[in-house]
C-alpha cells in the first residue's frame, strides 16, 4: 500500500519543545498563592495507629495539615476495587502508606515540618514473601492473602504425564523493578466551589484519576477535570498511582482554599510508588522423544504488595504469556496475585509479562538439554502456526511466522557460529573471560486483555477547525513514547495532509474523548484505529456535501473546512471502538480470543562473564520483531531499544534491596540501572505483516521488548559459564556464588 | 531537596590563613567544603547536620601541582578531571590516574577533589588505595602549623583520622620511585561508570630478576578503613610470583580484609573477588 507519511520517520510532534526546554513539566508551572505539599508516611510495615504528634519547634499553626478525617467522600483510592485507603486512618499495611498531609509555602521549611511529626505505631506481625504469604503465615488481605487466582485449562494435563518421554521441572524467580522515569511523579491541584476539583500533572491515564476523585470527593463527573502536563516518561508507573498524588494534592487545596503542588523526590518516588511484581514461577513440562510439547503444567505467582491496585490484571496478561508462542495440546496455567506488606507493585511495562516469559523461555533451553537437542530445535518443532491453538484456546489467524523471524535473528548475530566458537573456546579452563549466546523467542498481545476493549468502549473525537487545522481530542497521552507524532500521522495518512496540519489537543478530561487508559500496547492499534476512522469520517463529511472533490491539495482541504463550518457549524466526529464480532472471551473459563493481535519476536543476547568477579557485559543484541505495519521507523526502533535497555536492567543491573517491606536502596547511586557504557549496540530490525483492524496495519510494540530480553541474556550466560540461571536479577554476587562456590 | 537551607551557614575565606583563623577561632565548629560532591548528596537527602561550612573552592594555597626530581605535590583541592589530565601523574602514577577517571561522573570529577575524597573518609573512596600504593604523604595545616604525615596510617577506623578541629588538608606529595614498577588497578563496581566500589584493589612491585623485591598493595571496601595489606606485601617480598605463592598470599590476604553486606554487595563476594583480583595482580607481576 502506498503511503503518504506513514511508515515515515517524521519528526516528533513535541521534540523541538522539548530539547529547547519549553516543554513545560508540572514542575515548571506556578500558581499564584500555591502551596507546596508533602506526605508523611508510616515508618511501619503493619500496625495500628495510635497517635499523631506534631513536635518541634516548628510554626504548626501555618500549616495545612490533612488526615483521613478531611476525605469528604469515600477514604479509598477506585480503582478496580476499593481497598487502597487513600490516606491511612487507623491501620497502615505497609512501610511508607500515606498517613498524614502537610502544605506551605516554604517548601524548605515543609521539610522540616515532615521530619518532625512523630507517628507512633504498635506494630502487628508483618509478612514480606510470597512464600509467607502464600502459607497463609498471617492473614493480611481478605480472608486468604489472595487477590485474584486464574486457572487456564487446556486438554488433560494428568493425562499427559504417563506417555511422555520426558519431564522437567524448573522453577524461577525474577525481581521486583523500578520503572525510573526521568522526571518524577507530581501534581498540582485547585478546589474551589465554583470550578470544583482541577489538577494538572504527570501521568498516563487522565479518566483513571478523574474517576479516582470523583469517588474521593462523592463529585459529580462535570465537577473534576483532570489535565496531563507534559509527561517525562511513565512506563506503567504513571498508570495508577497519579490518583494517589492528585488525590492527595486536592485533599490539601480544598482545605487550604489554595492551589498545592506535591512534587516527589526521587527518593520519595522510588520508596513509596509501584514497582514490577516480584514472580515464581514453577514449570512440568512433558514431551515425547522426538522433542514435541505434551503438557506444560505451570504455577504462576506475583507479589501484589499490600492492596490491590491492578495486581489482577497484571496476572491475567502474566498468566495468558506464561505458556509462550508454542503450540501444546495439554496446557494448565494455575496463577495468582498475592499480599504481602510492601508498597502495593503495579504497572511496568510489559504487565506480568516479562515474569512469566522470563521462566518459559529459561525453562525451554533446560528441556532442551533435556532432551538432547538444541534450544532452537526445541523451538522448531513447537512453535505455533497459524490455524493452531494458544494455550488459552485462542486459534491464531494471523499470519505467524516465528521460524522465519529466528532464522533472520541468527543470521543476524551469527548465532550458530558463534555458539559453536564460544562453547570451544569456553572449555580452555585459562580463560578468565568466557563467552556465551542465547536468545528467546515470545509474542506480546496488544490491547486490553479478553473483553476488556469492549468494556473500555473507546471514543476519539476529532474537528476541522475552519482553517484546515484537524484537532485530535482523545486521553491518550504523550509521555516519551510518541503517542502525538503517530496519531498526527495516521490522521494526515486518512485525511491525505501533512502531518504539520493536525494538531494533539491536550488530554483534559473536560474537553477529550475517554480514549482509555495509555496502556497495554494499546495506543497505535486500538486508538490510532479510531483516529483513523476518525479521520475517514471528517473527510466523507467534506466529500459527501460536495465541499471537496477527490485530488485535493492541503489549501483545498482548508478551504472546503471553511466553507463547512459557515454552512453548517463545527465540523466534529466522534468514533466509539466496536469489538469485532468474531472476537470471543470466555472470562470464567478464562479461554479464548485473548488479544485481536499479537506481535512476534526473537532476541539474540551475546555476554561475556568474567570469572574472576562474575562481572557480566552484554557485547551484542538483535532484537527481531514482527509488529504490523510499522508507523514511524525512528520512533519504533526507539522504543525496541529502550525496552531491551530497561530488560538489560531488569536482568542483571536493578536489584531492589528490601528491608522489612521497603526498599533500603532509593537512590540512584546504589538502585543500579545500566548507563550507556553498561550497554551493547543494540540492533532492531521489523518484520511487518499489515494487521487488518489496526490503522495502516499497524500493531502495538511498547511492552514487547522488555519480555524477551531477559531470559535472552540468562540463556546466553548459562552457555557462557555452564550456570543454570533461576532467577533474575543476575548479580554478580549471586552469580560468583552459583560460579564457584563460597570459601568465606 | 530535603534540605531547610535557612539552617545553612556557609562562609568563603579569601585565603588560606583566615580560612584556619575562623577554624581555631570556633574549633570543631566550621566544617570545610571543598568540592561538595559527598556533601551536596547528603544535603539533597536531607541527611546533612545543620552546621557551619567554609567555602574552601577558591583558596589558591590548596590548589596546584609542583614537581621536583624526588616529588610530586599535589594541592589537596586538585580534581579528578586535573588528575587525569596531567602528562607526569599518567605517566609515572597510573593507578591514581584510573581511581580519578573511574570514580563518579564527568560533573563529579569535575569537582570532587583529592583532598575531599580522604576527608570524606569513606572505606569505598577510589583514589586512597591508589595514594596507599604511592606510599603519599599528606601536609596538614592548622592555625598553629603545619606537620606531615605518612597517608597509610591516616585513617584509623570507619571514618576517623588523624585530623583534629581546626585541621585542613593541604598538600599531597608523592615520591617519584614507582615508575618502573609494574602496577595493577582495578575496580569492581555496580557498573561500568557511575558507580560506588564494591572492590577497589591497587598494586604495585618492584620486580627484579623474575623476584618481588619490593611490593605496595591497598583495597577499598572491604575493611571499615581503606585497607593496606601489610601482611600480603611481607609474604611476597623475595618471592617469584607464580602459583607457589599464591595460595598463601590469597590466605593472607582473606585474614587481613573484613567485608562486611551492605545494599550494594555481600561479604563473601568481596572476600572472593579479593582473593581474584590478587592472583590477577600476581598474573601481571609475572607477565
Amino acid at each position: 500500500m502506498e503511503t503518504r507519511v506513514i511508515g515515515k520517520s517524521v519528526p516528533r510532534k513535541e521534540g523541538r519543545k522539548k530539547v529547547t526546554g519549553r516543554a513545560r513539566y508540572v514542575d515548571d508551572l506556578s500558581f499564584p498563592g500555591m502551596l507546596h505539599g508533602v506526605t508523611v508516611r508510616s515508618p511501619a510495615a503493619r500496625g495500628r495507629i495510635r497517635a499523631i504528634r506534631f513536635e518541634g519547634e516548628i510554626p504548626w499553626h501555618e500549616f495545612t495539615v490533612v488526615t483521613a478525617k478531611d476525605i469528604p467522600g469515600k477514604n479509598c483510592i477506585a480503582l478496580l476495587i476499593e481497598d487502597q485507603p487513600c490516606l491511612a486512618a487507623e491501620f497502615v499495611n505497609h512501610p511508607e502508606e500515606a498517613i498524614v498531609l502537610l502544605a506551605h509555602h516554604d517548601k524548605y521549611l515543609l521539610e522540616e515540618a515532615r521530619r518532625a511529626v512523630r507517628i507512633e505505631i504498635e506494630p502487628l506481625p508483618a509478612i514480606f514473601s510470597i512464600e509467607d504469604s502464600r502459607a497463609r503465615k498471617e492473614i493480611i488481605w481478605g480472608q486468604d492473602n489472595i487477590f485474584k487466582s486464574f486457572c487456564v485449562d487446556k486438554g488433560d494435563v494428568d493425562g499427559a504425564w504417563a506417555s511422555a518421554a520426558f519431564v522437567v521441572e524448573g522453577r524461577y524467580e525474577t525481581g521486583a523493578q523500578e520503572q525510573l522515569y526521568i522526571e518524577p511523579q507530581g501534581m498540582i491541584a485547585q478546589v474551589s466551589e465554583a470550578e470544583g476539583v482541577t489538577v494538572w500533572g504527570s501521568l498516563q491515564c487522565p479518566h483513571y484519576v478523574h474517576k479516582a476523585l470523583m469517588v474521593l470527593f462523592g463529585l459529580p463527573r462535570e465537577r473534576i477535570r483532570v489535565v496531563q502536563t507534559e509527561t517525562g516518561g511513565g512506563f506503567g508507573g504513571k498508570e495508577e498511582y497519579p490518583s494517589m498524588i492528585a488525590a492527595h494534592a486536592a485533599l490539601l487545596a480544598r482545605k487550604s482554599g489554595r492551589p498545592v503542588k506535591i512534587i516527589y523526590d526521587r527518593a520519595e518516588d522510588m520508596v513509596a510508588t509501584t514497582k514490577r511484581h516480584p514472580s515464581r514461577t514453577r514449570h512440568v513440562t512433558a514431551l515425547s522423544r522426538d522433542g514435541r510439547l505434551l503438557a506444560m503444567d505451570i504455577d504462576f505467582t506475583v507479589d501484589g504488595g499490600a492492596y490491590e491496585t491492578l495486581s489482577p490484571v497484571v496476572l491475567s496478561r502474566g498468566t495468558i504469556h506464561a505458556a509462550g508462542p508454542y503450540a501444546c495440546p495439554n496446557v494448565r496455567i494455575r496463577s495468582r496475585a498475592v499480599a504481602t506488606n510492601a508498597p502495593p507493585h503495579g504497572a511496568f511495562r510489559g504487565f506480568g509479562a516479562p515474569q512469566s516469559v522470563f521462566a518459559l523461555e529459561r525453562h525451554l533451553d533446560r528441556v532442551a538439554e533435556a532432551v538432547g537437542i538444541a534450544p532452537d530445535e526445541l523451538r522448531r518443532r513447537n512453535f505455533i502456526r497459524e490455524g493452531q491453538t494458544l494455550a488459552v484456546g485462542q486459534v491464531v489467524k494471523e499470519k505467524v511466522d516465528m521460524n522465519g523471524l529466528m532464522e533472520r535473528a541468527f543470521a543476524l548475530s551469527g548465532y550458530h557460529a558463534k555458539r559453536k566458537k564460544f562453547a570451544a573456546a569456553n572449555s580452555d579452563p585459562r580463560g578468565a573471560i568466557k563467552k556465551g549466546i542465547g536468545f528467546a523467542s515470545f509474542l506480546h498481545g496488544a490491547g486490553f486483555t479478553g473483553s476488556g476493549e469492549e468494556y473500555l468502549a473507546s471514543e476519539v473525537a476529532m474537528e476541522a477547525m475552519a482553517d484546515g487545522t484537524v484537532h485530535i481530542l482523545a486521553g491518550s497521552t504523550e509521555m516519551g513514547q510518541g503517542t502525538n507524532t503517530i496519531f498526527a500521522q495516521i490522521a494526515a495518512e486518512a485525511l491525505r495532509l501533512d502531518c504539520e496540519q493536525i494538531k494533539i489537543i491536550q488530554p483534559d478530561t473536560a474537553y477529550v474523548a475517554n480514549s482509555g487508559p495509555t496502556v497495554a500496547s494499546r495506543t497505535a492499534m486500538i486508538v490510532g484505529k479510531l483516529v483513523e476512522t476518525a479521520g475517514l469520517g471528517l473527510l466523507k463529511s467534506l466529500t459527501d456535501g460536495e465541499f471537496l472533490q477527490p485530488g485535493y491539495t492541503a489549501a483545498d482541504f482548508s478551504r472546503a473546512c471553511g466553507e463547512y463550518v459557515a454552512k453548517h457549524g463545527p465540523l466534529k466526529t466522534f468514533v466509539k471502538y466496536e469489538h469485532p464480532r468474531d472476537l470471543h472471551w470466555d472470562d470464567l473459563k478464562y479461554s479464548g480470543d485473548a488479544y485481536g493481535a499479537y506481535a512476534w519476536a526473537v532476541y539474540v543476547a551475546e555476554v561475556s562473564v568474567d570469572i574472576r568477579t562474575a562481572e557480566v557485559r552484554v557485547n551484542d543484541f538483535v532484537a527481531v520483531q514482527e509488529v504490523g505495519k510499522v508507523i514511524n521507523p525512528v520512533l519504533a526502533a526507539g522504543q525496541i531499544e529502550g525496552g531491551v535497555a530497561q530488560g538489560i536492567g531488569f536482568a542483571l543491573y536493578e536489584n531492589v534491596v528490601w528491608q522489612e517491606g521497603r526498599m533500603v536502596n532509593a537512590q540512584m547511586t546504589n538502585y543500579v540501572m545500566p548507563t550507556s557504557v553498561d550497554l551493547p549496540a543494540i540492533r532492531v530490525y521489523f518484520e511487518e505483516i499489515p494487521y487488518g483492524r489496526g490503522p495502516a496495519g499497524a500493531k502495538g510494540l511498547g511492552e514487547l521488548p522488555l519480555d524477551g530480553t531477559a531470559p535472552a541474556i540468562a540463556n546466553a550466560i548459562a552457555q557462557a559459564t555452564g550456570v543454570d540461571v533461576r532467577q533474575i536479577p543476575i548479580t554478580a554476587e549471586t552469580l560468583l556464588e552459583m560460579l564457584e562456590g563460597v570459601h568465606a | 531537596m530535603r534540605a531547610y537551607l535557612p539552617a545553612y551557614e556557609m562562609e568563603t575565606p579569601r585565603d588560606l590563613e583566615a580560612a584556619l583563623g575562623r577554624m581555631a577561632s570556633e574549633p570543631g565548629v566550621w566544617r570545610p567544603f571543598a568540592g561538595g560532591t559527598d556533601l551536596m548528596v547528603l544535603l539533597e537527602a536531607g541527611k546533612l547536620p545543620h552546621q557551619k561550612f567554609l567555602n574552601i573552592w577558591n583558596l589558591a594555597e590548596l590548589r596546584g601541582m609542583e614537581v621536583s626530581s624526588e616529588h610530586v605535590t599535589l594541592g589537596a583541592l586538585t580534581t579528578y578531571t586535573e588528575v587525569q589530565r596531567n602528562k607526569t601523574l599518567l605517566r609515572e602514577f597510573p593507578l591514581l590516574c584510573r581511581a580519578a577517571a573511574e570514580t563518579g561522573s564527568v560533573a563529579t570529577q569535575n569537582r570532587g577533589t583529592l583532598g575531599g575524597n580522604i576527608a570524606n573518609a569513606s572505606p569505598a573512596a577510589d583514589s586512597p588505595p591508589a595514594l596507599i600504593v604511592y606510599d603519599a604523604e599528606i601536609e596538614i595545616v592548622s592555625a598553629g602549623g603545619s606537620r606531615w604525615v605518612h597517608y597509610a596510617s591516616f585513617h584509623t577506623e570507619y571514618k576517623k583520622m588523624n585530623l583534629h578541629a581546626g585541621e585542613l588538608i593541604r598538600r599531597i606529595r608523592l615520591l617519584r620511585t614507582h615508575a618502573q614498577w609494574k602496577q595493577y588497578f582495578r575496580k569492581v563496581g555496580t557498573r561500568r561508570a557511575q558507580a560506588i566500589s564494591k572492590i577497589c584493589f591497587a598494586g604495585a612491585a618492584r620486580v627484579e630478576a623474575g623476584r618481588i623485591a619490593d611490593v605496595r598493595i591497598a583495597l577499598g571496601s572491604v575493611a571499615p578503613t581503606v585497607l593496606h595489606a601489610v601482611r600480603v606485601e611481607e609474604l611476597l617480598r623475595g618471592q617469584r610470583p607464580g602459583s607457589a605463592v599464591l595460595q598463601a598470599a590469597q590466605d593472607a590476604l582473606n585474614a587481613e580484609i573484613a567485608p562486611i553486606d551492605d545494599m550494594r554487595s555481600t561479604a563473601p563476594y568481596r572476600r572472593n573477588v579479593a582473593r581474584n583480583l590478587l592472583a590477577e595482580f600476581l598474573e601481571v607481576l609475572a607477565g
